[in-house]
């Protein structure tokens, strides 16, 4: 243990930037790093990627460490936990985080496999213990329905972040660091994978993460056109549509905006539940909206145990007069 | 092709919320009278991607369990399904494990079942959802991995995989033998027929006991475990629910709109 010092996060670049959930790591591991007294550490791996290091720094960071190479230019589990396994080994922090993200659900397990140590994945909060100087993990188990606090003595110890769960320091240009390049070291033969091709869903309008307002749909909306009757409402309300699963499993609506456990967490103002019970796994991915409006004809469906306001009744009669209320409102 | 899928037998998540309890003194999740267990949906899905390829090409499905008080009408459902063999891992020393002593022991199973193309998993259990299980048994077993995959399809000697990215997907081609992880977007399992049914009634599961596998006894269930679990608890939710009522539906939508405003939430 004595050899493992600092907290590591990993840092991911979209687009030639920082990455918001990045930004929020740096946050979260500035907050551990100075509970223990130690360095907070950004790893950054990729191709083009050395740019970024100052932002990180600006971010939070005390060092940098950049692997930056075209072999990199893609995620592959082969190469990026081989990597990181190189990281790991010759910085020896002892806490890492890294996002619950498509690469960090991926990349974060396998790591752990590697290294012989643990992870805890979609974190909540990460705390220090006072006694034990060990990091506790919370995260949501049974699909939201409990929460679980882990911890353990192997290192580093190892946890993924929700999207949105932790915040982000203000950007401080001035702030001081060092960056430190690592060789990738890496055996092209090695990777077993290739991308063939990478498909952006386009979805119209306002992305559901950045949403202030959401309208979401459930089983109970029964057809595409169903979510066509949503989507006027998040227009008018400048805001997305979303939905829960069974309407993403039956067609309805385009995988790219289930909300919940496997889909979109979402943190709205205001999230507009709309013929949707409120299973476990779906509130995991709506409970952080400020507000939440349910609309169900079952007056003992689980979405009224968290809605702030509600109508209990058929929504095909509510949404229309509804919507033409709003506009009339927001027109005024 | 021979292809391998790992089940798991967990509390049914449809189940209302208010059926599930969590005793905090043991950090226990209270069995609920009248819910009975599941297979964990995402590997429902796992065979169900495992079924897919059969039908295009044929081959063998054998399906694990690792458990204990694995119930047959649970644990049978691939075979009614469609898939051809069972293998449960059920002793009390496989019980209370975490994903490192889960992924230990069902790699130690795979390894002795030998001969294999594609190993399935669902992308997270719906009990604990951690999501590691499947990477780990390809690290124990040095095999390539795509998780949360959507759609697969065999050409030769690679699997081509739709893998679900927070954006899209990415089309991945990946080498065999390897392991893959089933998202949910793979579509709905089919529904056992009458036939498989029948055929799933003459087969008998076969029961692996740790000696049977070769695993080292401190590495599998509790004693094996990475983790320590410090607390479980039900988080409370304090939130009172304003009914907004109406003469008809159409008022009460007008007053709740008229309440938001009211509010300054619009």
């Amino acid at each position: 243990m004595a050899k493992h010092k600092g907290v590591m996060i990993y840092g991911e670049v979209t687009e030639g930037k920082l990455a918001t959930i990045t930004a929020e790591l740096l946050g979260c591991g500035r907050k551990l790093a100075d509970d223990l007294g130690e360095e907070l550490y950004a790893a950054l791996i990729g191709n083009d990627v050395s740019d970024t290091a100052n932002e990180a720094i600006a971010f939070g960071a005390d060092k940098v460490y950049v692997v930056d190479d075209p072999l990199l230019k893609d995620y592959h589990t082969d190469s990026y936990v081989s990597v990181m396994e190189k990281v790991i080994k010759q910085v020896t922090p002892q806490i890492l985080i890294l996002g619950q993200t498509s690469i960090g659900r991926d990349l974060a397990p396998r790591l752990a496999f590697r290294l012989n140590t643990a992870a805890t994945m979609d974190c909540l909060e990460l705390d220090i213990d006072p006694d034990s100087k060990r990091l506790l993990h919370t995260k949501p188990v049974y699909g939201g329905n409990a929460q679980a606090v882990f911890t353990y003595d192997t290192y580093p110890q190892i946890a993924t972040v929700r999207v949105k769960a932790m915040s982000p320091l203000e950007r401080d240009a001035s702030r001081q660091g060092e960056v430190i390049t690592i060789e990738t070291g890496l055996d092209p033969s090695a990777i077993r994978t290739k991308v063939l091709e990478k498909v952006r869903e386009e979805i119209g309008g306002i992305k559901l993460e950045d949403a202030e307002v959401v309208v979401g749909g459930g089983r109970g909306i029964g057809s595409a056109e169903g979510f066509q009757q949503l989507e006027e409402l998040a227009k008018i309300l400048k805001g997305a549509v979303g939905a829960s699963r069974p309407p993403i499993d039956n067609g309805w609506a385009p995988a790219g905006l289930q909300i919940g456990l496997t889909g979109k967490i979402i943190t709205p103002n205001l999230y507009i539940a709309v013929a949707l019970s409120g299973t476990s796994q779906h509130i995991t991915g709506c409970s952080g909206s400020r507000k939440i409006v349910a609309i169900n004809k079952d007056p003992e469906a689980n979405i009224f145990k968290l809605a702030h306001y509600g109508i209990v009744g058929d929504w095909k009669q509510i949404i229309p007069a509804f919507t033409n209320k709003i506009e009339e409102l927001l027109a005024e | 092709m021979n292809m391998i899928v790992c089940i798991k037998q967990v509390v049914d998540p449809e189940a209302p919320p208010a059926s599930f309890k969590v005793d905090t003194v043991t950090n226990k999740v209270v069995p609920s009278p009248g819910v009975s267990p599941v297979i964990s949906p995402f590997d429902e899905q796992a065979v169900e991607a495992a079924l897919r390829i059969k039908d295009a090409q044929g081959g063998k499905i054998t399906v694990i369990s690792l458990g204990t008080n694995l119930l047959k009408e649970v644990v049978k459902k691939p075979l009614s399904m469609g898939a051809d063999e069972l293998i449960l891992l059920e002793d009390e020393a496989f019980a209370e494990g975490d994903s490192w002593s889960t992924a230990y022991a069902l790699a130690m199973a795979i390894k002795k079942i030998g001969d294999y193309d594609l190993i399935f998993c669902g992308r997270q259990a719906t009990d604990w959802n951690a999501g590691q299980v499947g990477s780990g048994i390809a690290d124990f077993l040095g095999l390539p991995s795509v998780t949360v995959a959507q759609k697969i399809d065999i050409t030769d000697d690679k699997a081509r995989v739709e893998r679900v990215t927070d954006d899209g997907y990415d089309i991945i081609e990946v080498s065999l033998p390897a392991l893959i992880t089933v998202s949910n977007e793979l579509g709905e399992p089919r529904y056992p027929t009458l036939k498989g049914i029948m055929a799933s009634k003459k087969k008998q599961p076969i029961t692996w006991k740790p000696a049977d596998i070769d695993v080292d006894p401190a590495q599998i269930g509790a004693a094996g475990r990475r983790t320590s679990l410090v607390k479980l608890f039900q988080p409370l939710s304090e939130v009172k629910c304003q009914i907004i009522e109406g003469e008809s539906p159409e008022e009460a939508a007008v007053n709740l709109a008229l309440k938001l405003r009211e509010d300054k939430i619009l």
